[in-house]
């Protein structure tokens, strides 16, 4: 498990989850986003393409990163999901919640 | 602190501290001892390993309120056509039934409330004990 930053040159964070996103690394990350925005980067991109599992609390601290990013006049967008990850955000309906590309580059492109 | 995973040819047991950091540990070494043949691997990858992890975080913040000298119980029945997961705390239970529908319009943008909802979609069968602090999740084979 392990989460990377990167800040892309138009300003762009590319937040990577390695492993899993479940409730015992979750403040892990919404940490490490909000010490970003702290710093004053308003885009994300959180990308999920080598992420095996997401629990119930790791899509709640999605929901609550987004909702702080918009107070700030900043965007949450998502990428990478796999098959059985896009039937659970489309089950929740969390779909309906975010922006969701395919691909972070694509995210990075729509920004 | 170290889990130990004990394994027989139709169960397994393991007893993990309530401690939230945890629950990706003793995932990984239920779902890797697991025999092959009885579930897929992309099922065990995701639907057990995203219930498992659902029904312990729950019973570690709800049922032993994280506290690391309380354990939760998780016992693992092995059939040639199912695995059966019990997670099982020492808590005073709750009722299942009066949970909120996540996927409702004005539930769906809050943080927290969708943990039994997924582990409902990612398994075949859900049960619980009289005292609601039991959960008993069933995969059927394939």
């Amino acid at each position: 498990m392990r989460f990377t930053l990167k800040k892309d040159k138009s300003g762009v964070v590319v937040v990577g989850v390695e492993g899993q996103l479940i409730v015992g690394n979750r403040q892990e990350l919404k940490q490490k986003v909000l010490d970003a925005l702290e710093e004053g980067s308003r885009k994300f991109i959180i990308d999920f393409s080598k992420t095996g599992y997401i629990d119930s609390s790791g899509l709640g601290v999605l929901v609550s990163l987004s909702k702080k990013i918009r107070e700030q006049g900043g965007e949450l967008r998502l990428a990478g999901l796999n098959a059985d990850l896009q039937t659970l955000f489309e089950l929740t309906k969390l779909d309906t919640l975010f922006a969701i590309t395919r691909t972070a580059e694509e995210a990075l492109a729509a920004f | 602190m170290t889990l130990r995973l004990d394994v027989t040819s139709d169960s397994m047991k393991l007893d993990v501290p309530s401690d939230l950091g945890m629950v990706g540990d003793a995932v990984e070494l239920v779902a890797t001892h697991l025999p092959p043949g009885t579930l897929s691997p992309r099922r065990i990858s995701f639907n057990l390993r995203t219930a498992l992890a659902e029904a312990l975080g729950n019973a570690i913040r709800y049922g032993t309120g994280e506290d690391p000298r309380r354990t939760v119980r998780v016992r693992v029945e092995l059939g040639s056509e199912f695995v059966r997961i019990h997670v099982i705390d020492d808590g005073a239970g709750f009722d299942h039934r009066r949970l909120p529908d996540p996927t409702h319009p004005e539930n769906v943008a809050r943080e927290f409330g969708r943990g039994l909802f997924v582990i409902r979609n990612l398994v075949d069968d859900v049960e619980f004990n009289e005292k609601g602090n039991g959960i008993c999740l069933t995969l059927r084979a394939g």
